[in-house]
């Protein structure tokens, strides 16, 4: 195992400059996940309107991987539709599993190297759970 | 008489290597590494006399119960408890406190009485007493810690009323590390007529504890964070004080007699242990205090001291960019030494250690309270035992470095 598999530049990069960080005004819903077992904690803010993640922030603190994760998701469904979230939130959660996304990750891919560092993986997909929920209540 | 250098071939896991590196183990006030003397004699167990205990009167069950007693024996002498009857073996210090929650609280503890603990308690000693103050409408109240990680004493003849039932304090913490003042928190439980429970867990394993003089009414610890096997542990308390509680888990062993519809318990200690025991886990807890006793916890305690104060001086001596270190310093720590550094998380500097072969523990340590009280979501915790050795605490701070590198390449 090496830790280059895990620390990828993308990966500190988001680490060290999150993408979208902070709390929407006005956000239309908003959404808190945590891993009891580490600590880490993600807030979602959202705008979703006329079935469009018209935008999104993340804050909280955790790891490296949570946190990334979290800034590399928010810069990929800003300006979205739900629809194509929940394709993405599926296919993420897939990759994480090692199976095949079905979806063009991009950037995303290198989070793939956490599935070496199985207690990891949760930290990786906090983020993405936590937008599924948020998803969900936004369409109540 | 210092710890032998020779300790290390005792402890058969400290041969091999993890991640191609030699296995760095500062976990251990997590679990304990396991001396191959404790691990022969669980074997022994296993392999020449495997039979319940108190039932058979075959030669091999009656030489199980005699093992198993005689590690109770062993556990009393080395606890300084008045006899061996005053020892219930239970899974782990978090069941003994529950017990005494449980079997001695819901008797005698009632709207409006107080419970007494610290905002430095292990999870183990802060959730058993939540259940029992929400059930019988008890009020809990805690004595809080300063900047250095010591408890503040100053507001304690306050903290204590005519309604405090229980004090009970973590005698040296997980997290900080603070070795507290027991018996001076005792005294003044006693003088308002409060029982005082004692979490050993981090003091029983690592020095000389004499329960009767701490001021402890109950002392509970964990068997596998001193040299034995996983699963094993215990409660003390006088025998007087055991005799008026009520039972904890019913069923058989724990009985005198039982009719259809009632039961009468057996004596203390047995009263507390229903169904069948971890015989060999007790039997190998017996191993672990021979063990000990053979060290001397004197030899243990001052080698401790000495890799601990090792260890601070090293860590300032390294300059680690943006690093802490909670808890207090040298004169009142036991062998924990936890930290944060600036801009890593605690996760992502266990995993960088990781692959240097080094076991420490990251995240809250089952001491949320304290952590979120220092604004912390998380810290990195090195502990040690008998065997560390200096060249590990070398083998740590080169590596905290080399993981500030990482990060700070990334920023």
């Amino acid at each position: 195992m090496s830790l280059d598999d895990l620390y990828r530049d993308v990966i500190l990069d988001h680490y060290s400059h999150p993408r979208n960080k902070g709390t929407v005004e006005g956000a239309t819903v908003t959404r808190e996940g945590a891993n009891p077992l580490c600590g880490d904690e993600i807030r979602l803010s959202l705008v979703v309107r006329d079935g469009v993640v018209q935008d999104v922030r993340f804050d909280g603190k955790g790891c490296s991987i949570s946190q990334a994760s979290a800034s590399m998701m928010t810069e990929r469904i800003k300006g979205r539709g739900v629809q194509e979230a929940g394709r993405l939130i599926a296919a993420f959660k897939a990759m994480m599993r090692g199976e095949a996304a079905g979806e063009e990750m991009g950037d995303l891919e290198a989070l793939q190297g956490v599935r070496k560092f199985p207690v990891r993986v949760k930290c990786a997909t906090l983020g993405w759970l936590t937008l599924e929920g948020a998803l969900e209540e936004a369409a109540r | 008489m210092g710890i032998p250098a020779t300790i290390r071939d005792d402890f058969p896991i400290l041969r091999q290597r993890v991640n191609g590196k030699p296995l760095v183990y500062l976990d251990s006030a997590s679990t304990s590494q396991k001396p191959r003397q404790v691990i022969e004699a669980v074997v022994r167990y296993y392999e020449e006399y495997n039979a319940n205990i108190h039932r058979g009167v075959y030669s091999i069950a009656e030489r199980a119960t005699a093992e198993y007693e005689a590690a109770r024996a062993k556990v009393a002498r080395f606890l300084g408890a008045a006899e061996p009857a005053e020892i219930v073996f239970t899974r782990n210090v978090t069941e003994a406190l529950n017990l005494v929650a449980y079997a001695w609280g819901r008797r005698h503890i009632g709207p409006g009485d107080e419970i007494l603990l610290t905002e430095m308690e292990h999870h183990s000693d802060l959730v058993p007493w939540q259940l029992l103050a929400q059930e019988r409408g008890a009020r809990l109240r805690h004595i809080p810690f300063d900047d250095q990680g010591r408890l503040i004493l100053a507001g304690l003849d306050r903290l204590i009323t005519a309604r405090t039932k229980i004090v009970s304090v973590v005698h040296v913490s997980n997290t900080f590390g603070t070795v507290n003042p027991v018996a001076e928190i005792a005294r003044a439980a006693h003088a308002r007529g409060a029982l005082v429970v004692v979490d050993g867990a981090q003091s029983a394993p690592h020095r000389r504890v004499d329960v009767r003089g701490l001021g402890a009414d109950f002392y509970g610890f964990t068997g596998h964070k001193m040299l034995a096997p996983m699963g094993t542990g215990g409660l003390w308390a006088r025998r007087a004080l055991l005799e008026e509680m009520d039972p904890f888990l019913g069923g058989g062993e724990m009985i005198s007699d039982v009719w259809l519809d009632r039961a009468t318990w057996n004596e203390v200690p047995w009263k507390f242990e229903a169904g069948t025991q971890d015989v060999g886990g007790a039997i190998g807890l017996g191993a672990a205090v021979d063990y000990l006793e053979r060290l001397g916890m004197e030899a243990v305690e001052a080698h401790e001291r000495e890799i601990t104060a090792y260890a601070l001086r090293r860590l300032r001596e390294a300059e680690i960019p943006g690093l802490t270190v909670l808890g207090p310093g040298i004169d009142d720590r036991g062998g924990v030494v936890s930290f944060v550094i600036d801009g890593v998380h605690p996760h992502d500097i266990s995993q960088v250690l990781d692959t240097e072969g080094i076991c420490v523990r990251a995240g809250h340590h089952c001491t949320k309270p304290l952590h979120r009280k220092l604004g912390l979501g998380a810290s990195v915790r090195a502990s040690f035992y008998v065997y560390t050795i200096k060249e590990e605490i070398d083998i740590l701070a080169r590596a905290l470095l080399k993981t500030r590198e990482l990060f700070r390449v990334a920023g």
